[in-house]
């Protein structure tokens, strides 16, 4: 049985500790402090939290203002609603003047319970990181949530940090480092590369591994942070391997594999292939959102063996 | 409270900034002369009077807190931020030009502008955020943040006047520069407002109506706010848009269109006489 863990969860007793190690830390929430375990922080830390009720617009103002006044605030809500709605507000309010505000968001992706369309956060990613003073984090696992809502709060600059709902698979042991900006490499291989964040991270552990059986050698790399992306890891998969698949759980457009995308066709031009998003999904469970929508190991296999394919002109088997 | 040379100082530094402002629309040949001048008394009585602040050490951690959140008015504030020493008065001429610091509205890269602004109905809120460190740090700055009356009608002024009285602010206070006239039209003709200072007393704030131009009237609301204990104050400010100059007070057009040389010379004459104050 594969170990998991609740990123939201992770990431708000992670808080806990960092609001004992940093006096400035403050939580603004918006309603929903039970399901992101921001009420944690705010019975911890009581004078230090703030519940400014479904109202993400004010909320991400009044961040601005408690960073302009050196405060560290963390805006907590759901990426659904800590997006879309105060986007103005990032903007003007919180990029443009490069405030030192955290958006650390939950539920994110396709994986919100039974919740459906309003409440699936797939375009997040591409709202944020086009954020230019932005730093965009989407954890693989409880081990990199961990480590990176502690870089996001020591490290000067607005950050988003994207987590899940659902308890996912562990990729990472307790020897793992997450540094900012710095593709990881979980598994090395010379046919083609999987680029992949999130929980696809381990989707693409599972396909590399059916690959391999198959005689296809796949690298993995983890690319957490989606923005700004580390350009050199995507050139030396593109050099070493002559072959791309990226892997997110969002939207094609705008995410990671657009990212990616964009590095390859701007300095080495080299086949790519995208696992990802293409519209608006629905309610249903996990497993079979997953399956309908093709963000299975089995979807990112069948891209590997497509993208090798156009490398080397051979038809798939 | 007020004596008169004070009232007289601070009459002068609201002239100068009105002068400040039309010379700077005029020479960019762009800008929003009309709310300038409307809120040129506040600010004047503001950085004249009210506030804690040193123009020598802009980011002094325990100075007062000014929010421009209609920040398209952006001129009156510069204006205001030269005259008491913020940066040289020679600096206004670069507003709007390339690699100024004085942008086409406020933002951070000023000395002595608090908050970026340029999209409405953010100011509020931000001014929540500055009241509830100081109140962390125990520190005895206050916030006051500027709006405009046509801001009002943003959703987001209404999710922060709820917020702030809930979180008990009462080292917070919003000044409305009720000038009767928005981008378009008047106001009442774009979104009812009224009435107006009901709204705020309904979410909570204490609510003062003053004369926007009057200082005495001012300095008298802002000595009130600051013995208010528990809430925020809102000042509702009765103005002219377009103040001190004839052909601009009350004048729809001159929201956001500069003067041409014809009319900025008569408006300069007008503010500069001794009339410019009944």
């Amino acid at each position: 049985m594969t170990e998991t863990a609740i990123t939201r969860q992770v990431a708000a007793e992670t808080l806990v500790e960092l609001g004992g190690e940093y006096s400035d830390l403050v939580v603004v929430g918006g309603d929903l402090n039970k399901s992101t375990y921001s009420n944690k922080f705010g019975a911890a830390f009581p004078d230090r939290f703030f519940d400014f009720g479904p109202a993400e617009q004010n909320m991400v103002n009044v961040a601005a203002g408690l960073a302009a006044s050196g405060k560290i605030p963390v805006v907590s809500t759901f990426a659904a609603f800590g997006t879309a709605r105060p986007f103005d507000q990032l903007r003007v309010g919180v990029s443009q003047p490069g405030l030192n505000v955290k958006l650390i968001l939950t539920h994110a992706g396709l994986l919100t319970a039974e919740d459906g369309a309003s409440a699936q956060a797939i375009e997040d990613v591409a709202i944020i990181s086009a954020l230019p003073s932005f730093t965009v984090i989407v954890p693989a696992d409880g081990p990199e949530a961990a480590q990176a809502v502690r870089a996001a709060i020591g490290t000067q600059g607005p950050f988003y940090v994207r987590l899940s709902r659902t308890a996912t698979p562990v990729v990472h042991g307790s020897d793992y480092t997450f540094v900012v900006g710095r593709a990881e490499t979980m598994r090395q291989g010379t046919d083609a590369t999987i680029i992949a964040c999130g929980i696809m991270v381990h989707a693409a552990q599972v396909a590399a591994a059916s690959l391999a059986e198959q005689g296809v050698s796949c690298r993995v790399v983890n690319m957490a942070t989606v923005s700004p992306l580390d350009e050199g890891a995507v050139l030396q998969a593109a050099r070493d391997t002559g072959a791309l698949v990226t892997a997110e759980e969002h939207l094609l457009q705008g995410g990671l594999g657009s990212a990616v995308a964009s590095v390859l066709s701007g300095n080495l031009p080299t086949p790519l292939e995208m696992v990802g998003l293409s519209g608006y999904a629905e309610s249903g469970n996990s497993k079979a959102l997953l399956e309908k929508y093709g963000l299975t190991s089995t979807d990112i296999a069948d891209a590997v063996r497509r993208v090798v394919s156009r490398k080397t002109g051979q038809p798939t088997s | 409270m007020t004596d008169t040379k004070q009232v007289a100082k601070i009459e002068a530094l609201a002239t100068r900034v009105r002068v400040d402002s039309l010379n700077m629309v005029a020479a960019a040949n762009s800008g929003h002369p009309g709310g300038s001048l409307s809120e040129a008394d506040i600010l004047a009585v503001l950085y004249g009077a009210v506030m804690t602040h040193d123009p020598k050490n802009p980011t002094m951690p325990d100075r007062d807190r000014f929010v421009l959140s209609k920040a398209h008015a952006c001129p009156a504030l510069y204006g205001v931020l030269a005259e008491t020493g913020y940066f040289p008065v020679s600096e206004l001429s670069t507003f709007r030009q390339i690699n100024s610091r004085l942008q086409g509205h406020a933002h951070i890269k000023t000395p002595g502008v608090e908050m970026s602004g340029g999209s409405l109905g953010q100011g509020l809120s931000f001014g929540i955020g500055t009241a509830l460190a100081a109140r962390l740090d125990g520190r005895p700055t206050r916030t006051y943040v500027l709006l405009g009356d046509g801001e009002c009608d943003e959703g987001q002024v209404w999710e922060a006047a709820m917020s702030a009285p809930h979180h008990g602010l009462d080292n917070l206070v919003a000044i409305i520069d009720r000038n009767r006239i928005q981008n378009d039209r008047w106001t009442d003709e774009v979104m009812t407002l009224e009435p107006l200072a009901d709204k705020w007393r309904a979410f909570g704030w204490e609510v003062a109506e003053v004369d926007g131009h009057s200082v005495p009237e001012l300095l008298g609301a802002f000595d009130r706010a600051a013995e208010t204990k528990g809430r925020p104050t809102a000042i509702i400010a009765h103005t002219s848009k377009g103040k001190g100059v004839s052909f601009m007070e009350d004048n729809p057009a001159f929201h956001g269109m500069a003067p041409n040389p014809e009319q900025l010379k008569q408006a300069i004459a007008e503010l500069t006489s001794s009339q410019a104050h009944d």
